[in-house]
């Protein structure tokens, strides 16, 4: 925020980096090469809805632009929407496994319809989950406002399995812009898809 | 290309300008005026002015540091851990990663009042305070305790402790120099009325008469300035969680649980009045039914003194937001790339 938003008390709403997203394919080879996590195909959007119709028509176009290619080849299941305890709504896209650049640009889709009706602000993660052969959950967390990704490997109950979370951090240092400031790595327990 | 439904405020931006500009010339008047009094006198209340400046300068300094363990104890606050409050936590890491803010240290108050407050002075050292009352699951929904969370993140996010500071500085050394004026008149009166007294009036009464204007006005501007830092905290605080109506009721509800409170818990929360969500104390006869008195006439006495909006205000400012969000877009919906 600039001095003379300070002094005259205003923020403005912070528009989300929607590009970084696209680097998730080639990071998700990598991850797998080394640590052996492969996307399970699901994936998910976060965003705080605004009281109103202008936005529930949006969310509604937007689900069903998503369940237009739903069950043909490569267009996944049709989107499930949820609503968590914190008044998020989660869309969440489901694929096969080795479909993760039609995942990738299902989310942007959302991101996208948002953005272009004036509700960018909106938009907090995206979830992509992963899992290893030993059933081990992992999911990548896009950060919008920083475009930046963190691990997030949720055990049973509410503990996280933060050895794992900086195996993966080092492991795809190279491929995708991780959040540096551990503090703003924050738990989604209970997110949907992972 | 981005279009954006979050247009600031012009109207409260003026206000809020003017307020500051009045500020400013007040401050610049006052030291003009006590150098203009100094050199047509040749001096002698240099020194008391210099000490007000010291040691003005030097509680605020002071404030600003400790302001975040000043206010917590002063409420009897605790910090917690995401482990000892979980939900708090979650929902405080959410709106700061919407907001693209640093997370402030929680705490909380163990008051059964629903309130909250923010301090401290930059976005490392901030601290948000929630009480016990707020957190109760009786008293607010999900969404409306989020509504409240973003108000107070909004003043952290518009570092108002380091703007209120700033502007209280002037008040604090026209009322040291008004003290020390007077105390001075009464223990050396005596001795500089020997070359001072052409004119009859000492030096030093003049000086104090003038604080005491200066003090006065800065007093009711800076109240004002208060008044309007919140309704741009309840602006921000809107737009961020788009959902106006929820902050609402929540100022609804916070305002009405005030009057219904015992008077003990009043008093003890007075001191940290503005910085609270809704003031714990009100002046007006009316008291916490704010719905009900509103419209006719001028602005009461009360209000000129307080240091928050009434709530009439605050509701119409929200509800106006509530227009502006449902808007439709321009054009028609757009929806993705993919037509």
């Amino acid at each position: 925020m600039g001095f003379l938003d300070t002094l005259l008390g205003r923020t403005k709403p912070v528009q989300p980096k929607l590009d970084d997203l696209f680097a998730l394919p080639s990071a998700a080879i990598t991850l797998q090469a080394s640590t052996g996590f492969v996307p399970t195909g699901s994936g998910s959007v976060c965003f705080r809805s605004v009281e109103g119709k202008t936005f529930s028509d949006i969310e509604s176009e937007v689900r069903d632009l998503l369940n237009m290619d739903a069950g043909k080849p490569g267009g996944g299941l049709p989107v499930e929407v949820t609503k968590d305890s914190y008044g998020y709504t989660w869309l969440v896209s489901s694929h096969l496994s080795d479909e993760l650049d039609a995942l990738v640009t299902d989310l942007h889709a959302v991101n996208s319809a948002l953005v272009d009706n004036g509700f960018g602000p909106q938009l907090l993660c995206t979830l992509v989950a992963f899992r290893d052969e030993r059933e081990r959950r992992l999911a990548l967390v896009y950060l919008y406002k920083r475009g930046t990704f963190y691990p997030f490997a949720p055990l049973s109950g509410k503990e996280r399995d933060n050895a794992l979370e900086i195996q993966v951090k080092n492991a795809l240092g190279d491929d995708l812009k991780i959040e540096q400031d551990l503090t703003r790595w924050f738990p989604v327990w209970g997110a949907p898809g992972v | 290309m981005a279009r954006t439904r979050y247009a600031p405020d012009r109207g409260l931006t003026v206000r809020m300008t003017v307020t500051m500009f009045l500020l400013g010339l007040v401050f610049v008047a006052f030291v003009a005026a006590i150098i203009g009094i100094l050199t047509a006198v040749h001096a002698s209340g240099a020194a008391i002015v210099l000490f007000a400046l010291i040691f003005g300068g030097g509680s605020a300094i002071a404030s600003l540091f400790y302001s975040d363990k000043i206010a917590l104890s002063a409420a009897g606050a605790k910090v917690v851990t995401p482990q000892e409050a979980p939900e708090l936590h979650a929902i405080v890491d959410r709106l700061c990663a919407l907001a693209d803010m640093d997370k402030p240290r929680v705490a909380i108050a163990p008051t059964r009042m629903p309130n909250a407050f923010a301090t401290g002075r930059n976005s490392k050292n901030s601290v948000l305070c929630v009480t016990e009352g707020l957190m109760d699951h009786s008293s607010l929904t999900p969404e409306e305790k989020e509504g409240v969370l973003a108000h107070e993140l909004s003043h952290v996010a518009h570092k108002d402790v380091q703007v209120m500071t700033v502007a209280s500085l002037l008040a604090i050394v026209a009322g040291l120099l008004v003290r020390f004026a007077f105390y001075s008149e009464l223990f050396g009166g005596g001795r500089r009325s020997a070359n001072n007294n052409q004119g009859g009036i000492p030096v030093v009464l003049i000086i104090m008469a003038v604080s005491v204007v200066v003090y006065a006005v800065s007093f009711l501007l800076i109240r004002v300035l208060s008044r309007y830092r919140e309704l741009a905290a309840d602006r921000s605080g809107a737009l961020l969680t788009g959902q106006p109506s929820a902050l609402a009721s929540a100022l609804v509800k916070v305002s009405q649980g005030m009057s219904r409170i015992p008077n003990e818990d009043l008093r003890a929360a007075e001191p940290l009045n503005a910085f609270y969500f809704a003031p714990a104390m009100k002046l007006t006869r009316g008291g916490g039914g704010g719905g009900r008195n509103g419209g006719g006439g001028g602005p009461s006495l009360s209000q000129l003194f307080s240091t928050h909006p009434s709530l009439e205000k605050r509701l119409e400012q929200l509800a106006k937001i509530q227009r502006e969000l449902g808007q439709p877009t321009p054009g028609g919906l757009s929806a993705g790339p993919g037509e």
